[in-house]
């Protein structure tokens, strides 16, 4: 009885929190739908803002730039940060303590004092901050998120397996692609994910380095009072795609553990 | 003949070496060049006055400018105060959630989790945008108080809580529980003898991964707070509107020490419970 009490009152709670989470993102979304311009009043039905948002060039192209930059920023970051992992880990100790500290500077600093302190970088040189200024810094955030994620993995790996393929006649790329890289496939997917999202969702760092460029959080951000349901229509647009990707991610891992107990229960 | 060979085994092993350096090395760069350097420049920035366009002299002004001004200090205490509160709240809601989710059926503590972290991949600006929406249709007047401030901190740094405390308290062996009933506690002293002190190390990483970004944020204030004013607000007015750079870095240091303190303070709590609970035995 005692017990059952319990599970009311835990139930009632896990959907108290729940709805906490989700109502401001359903209603948002409800609201991408009104077919007035009223962001308190549903009147009624209508895509009338979703066409608007294809034909508001400003939005669309805050949207493009977000794109291109988390892709190249992902691509050269990780790109960047696997190499020097693998040459972290035959470093020396000292040297590579040393930089493994560096590393963590952006990680444990407020977001705004990295920010600032690339403003003042640019600044300093005289680079004109754009899009340019902001894909650097996207690439300086990211890499040691990249670093984290797949350094460690390298760590793991046995040291003497690129000698052997060396030995074996394979230059020391080819090595790297077939000795190396199928064993940290997992630490490098990982940290690519971790880049994108980083970079596509990114605000702070991008609106103290971009000058007059923007991507969509800085539209979001310098949005005047004029809020209209066409942001309701984009943010609609970017739930939906994330709500596909989180769940097939979901489903896709559960069955991978699916599988692993099975082998597992074989193997007994 | 067989002088060369083992020389040609030194150069190839020499060859080696310099290859794995290399590919380091874009990265060395990055990180000395964009990630290192600005640290230094903001300290530089902070504790020199530029004179004239090259000459750059010693001075602690602007850290006593801050100081002085009465409003910035408040400001200052403001943000720590508000981050303070959400990050409690953060607590009072996340722990018991963290811990009713663990107790759940393995494939129910999935999608629990998947449900509390979803909302963190979507945009800060998004999720803040939303409960501004939220306050217009219940009364527009709630906009611009701390309290929609730190409904806005809550709800964007929540999963920050529950996420640590969640994976400690996972992995608490359940046996555990079971021995601590047989040896007759009651839940109470369960939860306080065995849970408590055992996630405490999760509470703490929690505390400082809302404390930190729910002081420093700037989206929150200026979404939620409408004209409203915390420190990153303070940061980003020197530096993007006066183009006080000198100003702007000295605030960033005095904020970057604070935060550093209460890391530490946090930290040094964790010590002493961990002292403690040894001395107790």
């Amino acid at each position: 009885m005692k017990r059952n009490n319990f599970k009311v009152v835990d139930g009632l709670f896990l959907v108290a929190v729940i709805a906490f989470f989700y109502l401001p993102i359903i209603s948002l979304m409800i609201f991408s739908f009104n077919s007035d311009n009223s962001l308190t009043h549903f009147k009624s039905f209508s895509f009338k803002w979703y066409l608007e948002l294809f034909k508001n060039e400003e939005i669309t192209n805050a949207v493009i730039m977000t794109f291109i930059i988390a892709i190249l920023a992902t691509i050269i970051s990780t790109f960047i940060g696997t190499f020097a992992s693998i040459a972290l880990a035959k470093y020396k100790k000292r040297l590579r303590n040393t930089v493994l500290t560096l590393n963590n500077i952006p990680i444990v600093n407020p977001e705004i004092v990295t920010a600032i302190g690339m403003l003042l970088l640019f600044q300093s040189l005289k680079i004109e901050k754009g899009y340019f200024t902001m894909l650097l810094a996207h690439i300086a955030f990211c890499l040691p998120y990249v670093i984290i994620s797949v350094y460690p993995k390298v760590r793991s790996l046995d040291p003497n397996l690129v000698e052997a393929a060396m030995d074996l006649g394979a230059p020391p790329l080819k090595a790297l692609r077939h000795a190396i890289l199928p064993q940290i496939k997992v630490a490098v997917v990982a940290a690519l994910a971790i880049s994108f999202t980083m970079s596509f969702d990114d605000f702070v760092i991008s609106y103290f380095t971009s000058g007059s460029a923007t991507n969509i959080s800085i539209y979001l951000y310098t949005l005047k009072r004029g809020v209209n349901p066409s942001i309701n229509a984009l943010s609609t647009l970017m739930i939906i795609v994330i709500t596909i990707v989180v769940i097939v991610h979901y489903l896709r891992t559960n069955k991978q553990i699916k599988k692993g107990v099975k082998f597992n229960e074989k193997s007994i | 003949m067989f002088k060369i060979e083992p020389l040609k085994k030194e150069k190839l092993k020499r060859r080696k070496f310099k290859a794995v350096n290399l590919i380091g090395w874009p990265y060395l760069l990055i990180l000395f060049i964009l990630i290192v350097i600005p640290v230094l420049l903001i300290v530089f920035y902070a504790i020199t006055d530029n004179v004239k366009d090259i000459y750059f002299e010693f001075t602690l002004k602007y850290f006593l400018m801050f100081f002085k001004e009465a409003a910035f200090v408040k400001v200052m205490k403001d943000s720590i105060v508000l981050a303070l509160i959400t990050t409690l709240i953060c607590l009072i809601i996340g722990y018991p959630l963290a811990f009713v989710i663990s107790r759940q059926a393995p494939k129910r503590q999935a999608i629990l989790i998947l449900l509390v972290t979803a909302p963190m991949w979507i945009n800060m600006l998004i999720r803040v945008l939303a409960w501004k929406q939220i306050f217009n249709i219940i009364d527009e007047r709630i906009i611009g108080t701390n309290f929609a401030i730190v409904v806005g901190m809550v709800y964007v740094f929540l999963p920050f809580m529950v996420l640590p405390i969640y994976t400690v308290l996972s992995k608490i062996d359940p046996l555990l529980y079971e021995a601590s009933a047989d040896l007759g506690s009651s839940a109470v002293i369960t939860f306080l003898k065995v849970t408590l002190p055992l996630s405490i190390g999760g509470v703490l990483s929690g505390v400082t991964m809302v404390l930190l970004p729910a002081a420093t944020t700037i989206v929150i204030p200026k979404i939620l707070g409408e004209g409203k004013y915390l420190i990153g607000n303070l940061i980003e007015d020197r530096f993007l509107k006066a183009g006080n750079w000198s100003y702007g870095s000295a605030i960033a240091i005095v904020l970057a020490l604070i935060i550093m303190l209460m890391v530490v303070l946090t930290k040094r709590f964790d010590r002493n419970k961990g002292g403690e609970a040894y001395e107790k035995e």
